[in-house]
């Protein structure tokens, strides 16, 4: 098992303390792509947050295991350190340190975590030339400061991009396919697939629409709807609920209380 | 009732002119005198005047000076080995205490086109016209009283020329350095820069203190920019922790003409730097650089003014402080567009990075505009690290102080790239990097335009 999440509850100190995550149960298993769906507010992008170590979500129950290990334990870049990567739904700006640099920096925090030696300058870009073609990232782009006036198809492309030289083992993308057209959108799935191909990596992609997940084919697919998983089923659901909308299934969840856990 | 008001006594400056030996040009003495004159009528300020609300100089009044005595035969050059930028400068002056000294400067290869020499020497053996032109017509005796005192001192002093259509590949660095004892010692350091027509340029200025000790130094720097001509300037202040450094730099560019400002400070216990533009000619150019990087209870006061006194003249104003433990920060930035300078186009931001909760930064823009065609935009913005970049980083496994440590470098970082004057940036990255435990020759980014649009 790579992600085990057992009736997670979280909420938001600063907003009144507000309960986003009403008692989540997921599992993801290595090779698995699991994807979220949900109208907004659901607490889709809470999830994924919570997952990463955001500190402005308070875990007030529940369990995250990765590996075995408690997640919840660990500090952010102890997470990432282990291998869980998030794709930022909103990726910060971060005037003056260049794509390069910064990216080689996280990758030396993870490689000095685990005694693996650091990378030059050199060795780096040698290291992710691959990479940067297979995200059509060119050295004009890695010399900009990090999503610094990018395009909102520029800084997700730079996120799959980042999540393709740092390797990790569980890939959490939130809303990935938000403000993208169909080019860029085609670019990141195909990084996204790439990476897939081990079978030994875990992908959860976090979405509102199905449109994505025609290019990231999911293996499971669960709605959440007001913090908890009301249904899952296979990448038919998808398509089920583009066609119905999540009303219905808002409707039938009030009705009866359905709490599916994820995969198997 | 009437007030009693407690002015700071100075009497011990005129004690110490008298001590300084005349200057053997009358034109000189006489202006000297009118410095010392101006200062006993003006005193120091109390901060009861707006100017002055915000720094007290009770500090410095209150230390008994001596005058600093010529120490170079005990200073090395291995020991000015750190501030000295010598092979990478077309020439370096550097001065011991007020004191000129040869042995340690550098200028036996001087490029084309280009005069140095001290105020005294020049006044006697050059003609004095030129100098006499130029000298204290730009920073104004009467308005600043530690412009009247600095005048009143005026003996060894640097003065640059630049001939017309010169251009300089590699900076000249003026170094004035202090040793202090037992005894808090006064300097009053004196530039004058005039580059002529057409000519471009680089000079760096550096104030640093050798040991450990009270001292003040009193600086003005004027320099006079030709039409179309370019000068960069770096100010680099890194004097030791006790020490007081007052500064003027007054800036005056003709028609055309382009001034690059760079204002580091990272030293002292307490600086003023006043840092006045006058646009004198239609078309001519301002940047005003600043960057202040101070802890403990530093205390950094930055003024500027920028006089738009003719038209379609650009200026852009970007001053940056990380204030750590119990620092403070005052910035004023004033600009004054006169009515006759249509087609201004100002920018002015200051930004203030508090890296603790003690810190205090007071920002003020002060904006008078009496013509109607200009664009004049102004911002600041005060607080801590960004929360989404930290958690940024973090969610990439770089640790918590090591993302504090580059983000704030990379705020500081935004300055440095800035500056053209390669020995210069390096020196000030440097420094930034061995606050942050960073490597020595980190560039994290390529080097900006000096006037590149400030981010948020």
């Amino acid at each position: 098992m790579l992600l085990e999440i057992k009736n997670l509850h979280a909420r938001i100190p600063a907003a009144d303390n507000r309960e986003v995550l009403r008692g989540v149960d997921l599992t993801i298993h290595k090779g698995e792509t699991h994807a979220i769906m949900g109208p907004n507010g659901s607490g889709k992008s809470t999830l994924a947050n919570v997952i990463a170590g955001r500190e402005t979500y308070e875990v007030t129950e529940g369990q995250i295991l990765f590996e075995g290990k408690n997640l919840l334990e660990m500090s952010a870049e102890e997470r990432a350190r282990e291998g869980v990567f998030l794709a930022f739904q909103y990726p910060v700006e971060i005037p003056g340190v260049s794509t390069s640099y910064f990216l080689r920096a996280a990758m030396n925090s993870i490689r000095k975590s685990r005694n693996e030696p650091e990378l030059d300058a050199g060795e780096f870009l040698k290291y992710v030339r691959e990479k940067m073609k297979l995200l059509d990232i060119d050295s004009a782009f890695m010399n900009r400061a990090v999503n610094e006036g990018f395009s909102g198809g520029e800084k997700k492309r730079n996120e799959i991009f980042q999540m393709a030289v740092l390797d990790p083992k569980l890939s959490v993308l939130d809303e990935t396919d938000s403000g993208l057209d169909i080019d860029a959108l085609k670019v990141v799935a195909n990084g996204v697939n790439k990476l897939r191909e081990d079978k030994s990596r875990g992908c959860l992609v976090v979405t509102h629409y199905q449109r994505l997940l025609d290019y990231i084919v999911p293996d499971y697919v669960h709605v959440l709807i007001d913090g908890r998983i009301v249904k899952s089923g296979g990448k038919e659901l998808a398509k089920e609920l583009e066609l119905t909308g999540y009303a219905k299934i808002e409707e039938q969840a009030s009705d009866q209380w359905l709490v599916a856990s994820g995969g198997k | 009732m009437a007030r009693v008001v407690d002015k700071l006594d100075v009497s011990q400056f005129a004690r110490l002119a008298s001590l300084t030996p005349a200057s053997r040009v009358a034109w000189m003495d006489r202006l000297r005198q009118r410095g010392m004159e101006s200062f006993a009528r003006q005193g120091f300020p109390s901060t009861r005047q707006e100017e002055w609300r915000l720094t007290s100089v009770a500090p410095i009044a209150k230390t008994l000076f001596t005058p600093g005595r010529y120490t170079g035969d005990e200073v090395t050059r291995k020991i000015i080995a750190p501030y000295s930028i010598a092979t990478e400068a077309a020439a370096e002056l550097v001065f011991i205490n007020g004191y000129f000294s040869p042995e340690l400067s550098s200028i036996e290869s001087l490029p084309e086109g280009v005069l140095l020499n001290t105020l005294e020497s020049e006044a006697i053996d050059e003609s004095e016209t030129l100098l006499q032109r130029h000298l204290s017509r730009y920073a104004d005796i009467d308005k600043n009283p530690f412009v009247a005192l600095n005048t009143g001192f005026l003996r060894d002093g640097a003065v640059i020329y630049i001939d017309r259509n010169v251009e300089l590949e590699l900076p000249i660095h003026v170094l004035f350095l202090s040793t202090p004892g037992e005894d808090p010692i006064v300097t009053n350091p004196r530039l004058l820069v005039v580059a002529g027509e057409n000519s471009q340029s680089a000079v760096a200025t550096t104030y640093a203190g050798i040991g450990e000790g009270v001292y003040f130094t009193n600086g003005v720097t004027e320099i006079t920019v030709a039409p179309g001509a370019r000068v960069e300037h770096c100010k680099i202040q890194q004097e030791l922790r006790e020490a007081f450094h007052i500064a003027t730099i007054q800036y005056n560019v003709e028609r055309g003409g382009t001034i690059i400002s760079h204002n580091a400070t990272l030293g002292a216990a307490l600086t003023r730097n006043d840092v006045n533009v006058n646009l004198a000619g239609e078309g001519a150019e301002a940047t005003l650089n600043g960057l202040t990087i101070v802890e403990g209870r530093q205390h950094v006061d930055n003024r500027l003014f920028l006089d738009h006194a003719s038209p379609n003249c650009p200026s852009h104003e970007l001053y940056k402080y990380v204030l750590s433990e119990n620092a403070s920060g005052v910035f004023k930035g004033k600009i004054l567009v006169r009515q006759a300078a249509q087609k201004t186009n100002a920018k002015q931001t200051s930004q203030t990075l508090l890296l603790s909760d003690d810190a205090v930064m007071n920002s003020q823009p002060a904006l008078e505009i009496y013509a109607d065609d200009v664009k004049c935009t102004h911002g600041s913005t005060t607080g801590p690290l960004d929360d989404q970049q930290i958690f940024y980083l973090r969610s990439r496994g770089v640790p918590l102080d090591a993302a504090k440590h580059l983000l704030t470098y990379a705020f500081a970082a935004d300055i440095t790239s800035r500056i053209k004057i390669e020995p210069c940036r390096r020196r000030l990255e440097e420094y930034m990097a061995a606050q942050h435990g960073l490597p020595k020759d980190l560039r994290i980014q390529k080097a900006i335009a000096h006037d590149e649009p400030v981010r948020k």
